[in-house]
């Protein structure tokens, strides 16, 4: 086993973890604000890349599927939070959840109806086809920009949360939202907001995505699943988290499909098992209150 | 682009009603139940939903055509043909339930299903049990050998043995070295074990073996490993969903510019869903390709009667089982006069048949059915002449005996 090929599948595994982190991120973002476990995430990922999909074959360009999907499926999801997510924050925590479940299913059906369940064909834009040797060995070029389009986006959500008034707010209405809505601010508008983003975040990952998988209605569901466990490994909540444990999780898949390839799919629960038990609030996140 | 599985049976009122009536009158004469005109039902277990959905509706489709096509005729010594299509959920579990109701519940006459080797085996415990005939549509090389075996299971199916040996015999030369990609269960492994055989016997050597968890989102992380092994042939041995993106990922790391990308079966409908650009020059053996029609007469009937009946579509691979495992076993029905299980499977056993590719016949050691081999190379987008021109017929491995294993090597006396 040489030292290039161990650096190459420690690479493989970031790339892998860039998707996840897109998805995760949203899901944190939405718990910590607005205390809501997103289950209709996934199908909100493909929807992403449905639309993604759809834009870049009416304009003939990728790349405005990549800048009007994520636009557009982030203000849908702001339609979802304003007129059925909104009316149920005074109920418990499980009304918000069964609701998005149950939106979850519908989107995949309705996916199905226009679409077909038969998967549809996503072609790697020609720019960025083709493998780069990176030294260590061969990499897929689009899936180097996949990371650095995460990196960007990582870089100006920092930005966005600590250097703006925007995300000032966001911040502290995350610690005490009953606070800010006495000093005057609009809460609700501001959740809407996050909403909306955490829901193109994962549009966008959807998009990303789709170049290098099968387009179909059901690819939401094993990313949703694989988001839940960066977000439960990461600490409910925690963006940093969310991060971390999405390089975690793609580094451990990729060692694991190295020494032990059969196990590559269960190694994250194994992982996520091993984290509840040593930390039961995640790595990042807050001891959970009551 | 719209997806809807048709020809479901819907109940009219009138139906319902006549139904009721009907059934009012088994109650009351019930021995007379099995009449002249009592209704033959096929039960057809099949993975409507999951990752093998594509391949699941157009089995479907063609089962339904194949009943259609001997409705039309007036059916079997005048009686109508029903097929009672069941979500199998690609799940063991599942298809056993299934079926026991079709058995127990609708009462059929016999089975035709299942699209997994896991899922058919189950199929077969079942029917083996209760004495019902089964007519497996799904690659196993198991339910030939002679621990599985079962009276009243024929199947139309290629087996991975037959496959393999084809696919490798057109692609695997003297000193090749060879990759392997496998999906970790039976289907996987039935495939591994057919392209090591023949592997050996063509003198090409492994040089290394990598399962996969079955439904793999993303294969990027096994793609160094391969890269390194430095492999002439990357033989990809999984199905479904799994097929389309593990080649559409080994091509986006350029695994197609130093190694030939091989599979056992070239699936008609991933290699829809991912594109010709992933697939081009990928090479894989099928029961049914479209083009045969050039060839083969049946062939072109079949095409004929399957897009007049579904929109102008054309029958994939994984369709033409439906096809031809149903039609078969109406055939031999129709030789026996009826549905009586001894003289059906008599009949099946003699039963030579041209349905769809040429000649075909159940072999009576294993009901194993003999028949050709195709092995498919998909076209570039440039060559194809319609969206539906897929692949290029590299060889036909003939219909023959000589291409299974023999009798006494699965377990049966000579």
């Amino acid at each position: 086993m040489d030292a290039e090929l161990i650096a190459m599948q420690l690479f493989s595994g970031v790339a892998l973890g860039a998707i996840l982190i897109m998805v995760a991120l949203g899901l944190s973002i939405i718990f910590g604000m607005l205390g809501v476990v997103n289950f209709a995430h996934g199908a909100l990922f493909m929807i992403g890349a449905y639309a993604g999909l759809w834009v870049a074959s009416l304009t003939g360009s990728f790349w405005w599927g990549l800048l009007i999907a994520p636009i557009a499926i982030g203000a849908f999801g702001m339609l979802i939070e304003r007129f059925l997510i909104r009316p149920l924050y005074k109920r418990s925590i499980d009304d918000p959840l069964l609701l998005t479940f149950g939106l979850g299913y519908v989107l995949v059906e309705a996916v199905r109806i226009v679409f077909g369940s038969d998967g549809i064909p996503f072609q790697t834009p020609p720019e960025l086809a083709g493998v780069a040797d990176l030294g260590i060995g061969f990499f897929p070029i689009y899936r180097l920009f996949v990371v650095a389009v995460v990196a960007v986006i990582l870089v100006l959500l920092w930005l966005g949360l600590e250097k703006t008034k925007f995300g000032l707010i966001v911040r502290a209405g995350a610690k005490d939202p009953q606070i800010m809505r006495v000093l005057g601010v609009d809460i609700a508008k501001v959740w809407l907001l996050v909403f909306g983003l955490g829901i193109g975040l994962t549009a966008l990952g959807g998009v990303l995505a789709a170049p290098m998988r099968n387009v179909n209605p059901e690819m939401g569901s094993l990313v949703l699943a694989e988001a839940f466990v960066v977000t439960v490994i990461g600490g409910m909540g925690s963006l940093v988290g969310a991060v971390v444990a999405g390089l975690l999780v793609g580094v451990a898949i990729s060692m694991t499909a190295l020494f032990a390839p059969e196990m590559a799919t269960i190694v994250m629960f194994a992982l996520m098992a091993l984290v509840l038990l040593v930390r039961p609030h995640g790595l990042f996140g807050k001891p959970v209150r009551g | 682009m719209t997806d809807k599985s048709k020809g479901l049976p819907s109940l009219t009122r009138r139906a319902t009603l006549a139904g009721l009536a009907a059934g009012g009158a088994t109650l009351a004469m019930p021995g007379i139940l099995r009449a002249q005109g009592e209704t033959i039902r096929i039960g057809f277990p099949t993975p409507l939903t999951g990752p093998f959905a594509a391949e699941a509706k157009d089995q479907v489709k063609s089962a339904e055509l194949a009943v259609k096509l001997i409705n039309d005729k007036g059916g079997i010594a005048g009686r109508k043909v029903e097929l009672l299509v069941r979500d199998d959920k690609l799940n063991a579990g599942e298809a056993a339930t299934r079926t026991l109701e079709l058995i127990e519940k609708d009462k059929v006459h016999a089975i035709v299903g299942a699209l997994s080797s896991a899922v058919q085996l189950a199929v077969n415990e079942v029917t083996r049990a209760r004495g019902i005939i089964y007519v497996s549509i799904s690659q196993s090389d198991t339910i030939n050998e002679i621990k599985d075996f079962s009276r009243f299971t024929f199947h139309e199916a290629l087996n991975p043995h037959m496959t393999t040996a084809a696919v490798a015999k057109h692609t695997f030369k003297k000193d090749s070295k060879v990759a392997y990609l496998v999906a970790d269960y039976a289907y996987g492994h039935e495939m591994l074990r057919g392209f090591k055989r023949a592997q050996q016997a063509i003198g090409a050597t492994s040089v290394g073996e990598i399962l996969h968890p079955f439904g793999a989102a993303d294969y990027s992380t096994f793609m160094p490993r391969l890269r390194s092994m430095r492999p002439d042939i990357l033989c990809i041995c999984n199905f479904g969903r799994d097929q389309a993106n593990s080649v559409k990922q080994a091509v986006d790391f350029g695994m197609n510019r130093q190694s030939k990308i091989v599979v056992p079966v070239l699936l008609h409908n991933q290699r829809l869903a991912i594109g010709p650009e992933a697939f081009e020059g990928v090479i894989g053996g099928a029961n049914y390709y479209w083009g045969l029609e050039d060839t083969i007469p049946t062939a072109k009937s079949f095409n004929d009667a399957f897009k007049a009946a579904n929109g102008g579509a054309y029958p994939t691979d994984y369709g033409a089982y439906g096809f031809s495992g149903v039609y078969s076993l109406l055939l031999a029905m129709e030789k026996a006069g009826g549905t009586d299980t001894d003289k059906v499977i008599a009949a099946l056993e003699a039963l030579k048949y041209d349905i769809a590719k040429g000649p075909q016949h159940y072999r009576k050691c294993d009901h194993q059915s003999v028949q050709s081999v195709l092995v498919l190379e998909s076209k570039k987008k440039a060559e194809m002449k319609n969206e539906a021109d897929l692949f290029k017929v590299l060889a036909t491995e003939p219909a023959s005996e000589t291409i299974l294993r023999s009798c006494s090597e699965l377990g049966f006396p000579a």
